[in-house]
């Protein structure tokens, strides 16, 4: 076989952008927010048994937009890593911001060393513990294809159109937001993305919460049931 | 970070085997074991050692779990409020009996790997999985258990399917039995089943299940050196946690207190 082309490495590294960023974008997007009572996930979401929230530890959750098996596999390497964290320290040593380094190192590396970069995007937050001396405040780390890695207060947006949302959420965004001001501000969010076609509401929301006051593992999916409650006026 | 792991099952403890064998506790047991006798036990001469008692009894609405707090290290007290009984996750329970150390262990990887497989798999396990589960950690023990390292607990749980309680002794194989009303188990684990054989009825109440349980670790605590009674003097009072659809409940000192006056005084009563 003979030798490739020549392709300088700044086509090569905009050419995957390029293609991540496309696989990205088809995708719905997730907003996060922290509101009174811990942080709140919210995906525009039909299906009930494909999530793209999920626990994972303690005061951690993920959420992932993208390709659906590449951050899925991405969210269980985080239970792994946080599993085996915990189990060798304490469970209060497993934290967001080593969680999401990890995440950017391995998510980075793939981006380099791979024909095909991953088309993810991903979000890790963490919830304070009012318990806990100097781990009172919330984390939210967001993850790209590429592995670069930002942290961001109040809110944070992933997937294919960004822009709008962020823009809406940083006129609306109040801090320490009631649950369900915080639910309906996300959902107005969400909407902007798809012009409020289709509407979001409880039969397509995947909506998770990490619920400072609660006991040990702080994560809960909220039933459409629950989130119906909370919706209807 | 694990991007191209070996592992990509949903088990914590196969994880730990195959990608962190050093964390492994029964690997670096066997490394350093001295010949039966380290461990707690009322007598050295005993060759399955056992320091504690936990039972386990049905009630109405599921089930009950409790164990004394004394641990032993021959004839000597190792600790005075140690825990024997764990919630493994919001519907089940283990209470151990055997080598302090292995049990302790056994019951924190258990319940992360409870936790672990409800977290990769989005579903929890069924109780029977959970018991099985149980039962491969403990034959995975059986070298250290050959040294004398045994670890024997009891599992139980309420299970939402079919809408009961209920409980599983093992044996050190691994041999997992369940039982249709009650076990206890330990160095005092035979006079708090002769206890619970006289005193437990199909259907109890959960009062009734609670007078039972403090009965059979107050027996046991009599007849056997290895079990801690109720110490008044520092407060110290068995750990009794009560399981049913609604979730795990343990029993606050207070009303254990008043069952075991109540127990005494009808004893006295009927002197």
């Amino acid at each position: 076989m003979s030798l490739p082309f020549y392709v300088s490495p700044e086509q090569l590294m905009q050419d995957k952008a390029e293609y991540a960023r496309k696989g990205i974008s088809r995708g719905k997007s997730i907003v996060t927010l922290e509101y009174g009572g811990g942080v709140l996930l919210l995906a525009e979401n039909p299906s009930t048994s494909l999530s793209k929230i999920g626990e994972i530890y303690d005061r951690l959750a993920f959420a992932g937009v993208g390709k659906f098996s590449e951050f899925d596999q991405l969210r269980k390497i985080g239970v792994r890593y946080a599993d085996v964290k915990g189990y060798s320290y304490s469970r209060e040593d497993v934290r967001a911001r080593a969680l999401a380094n990890a995440y950017s190192q391995a998510i980075g590396e793939v981006f380099t060393r791979e024909m095909k970069p991953l088309e993810v995007e991903i979000v890790v937050a963490e919830v304070g513990d009012d318990r806990l001396a100097g781990h009172e405040n919330n984390a939210i780390y967001r993850v790209s294809y590429d592995g670069s890695i930002s942290d961001h207060q109040g809110y944070c947006v992933i997937g294919g159109t960004v822009e709008s949302l962020q823009s809406y959420l940083q006129e609306n965004y109040r801090s320490a937001l009631p649950l369900g001001d915080a639910l309906k501000l996300g959902i107005a969010a969400l909407e902007r993305a798809t012009n409020g076609e289709p509407k979001v509401g409880a039969q397509n929301l995947e909506a998770c919460v990490l619920e400072r006051q609660r006991p040990g593992r702080k994560f809960r999916r909220l039933s459409a049931d629950e989130l119906r409650g909370i919706l209807s006026p | 970070m694990l991007v191209r792991s070996k592992y990509s099952g949903s088990s914590f403890s196969e994880l730990l085997d195959v990608e962190f064998p050093h964390l492994r506790f029964e690997n670096r047991l066997l490394q350093a074991l001295p010949p039966v006798g380290l461990v707690a036990g009322p007598s050295q001469a005993a060759p399955i050692p056992h320091g504690t008692t936990v039972l386990a009894l049905k009630y109405i609405d599921g089930v009950i779990v409790a164990g004394d707090r004394l641990a032993t290290e021959g004839y000597r007290v190792a600790s005075r409020d140690v825990q024997k009984v764990y919630t493994t996750d919001a519907h089940s329970l283990i209470a151990i009996a055997g080598a302090a150390g292995p049990c302790i262990e056994m019951a924190k990887l258990l319940r992360i790997e409870l936790e672990h497989y409800e977290k990769i798999e989005g579903d929890p396990l069924e109780l029977e999985g959970k018991a099985n589960k149980l039962s491969q950690m403990i034959r995975a023990n059986l070298p250290a258990a050959m040294q004398g390292l045994v670890v024997v607990p009891i599992f139980a749980g309420y299970d939402p399917r079919r809408r009961v309680g209920r409980l599983w002794k093992y044996d050190v194989t691994g041999g997992r039995y369940e039982e249709a009303e009650f076990e206890a188990t330990g160095s005092g684990g035979l006079y708090a089943r002769e206890s619970l054989k006289k005193s437990w009825r199909q259907g109890a109440s959960r009062d009734e299940a609670l007078r039972m349980a403090v009965a059979a670790l107050l027996d046991a605590a009599d007849e056997d050196r290895g079990t801690g009674g109720i110490d008044l003097q520092r407060g110290i009072y068995p750990t009794l946690s009560v399981c049913s659809a609604s979730g795990i409940e343990e029993v606050a000192s207070t009303e254990i207190a008043q069952i075991h006056r109540a127990l005494l005084d009808q004893r006295r009563g009927a002197a």
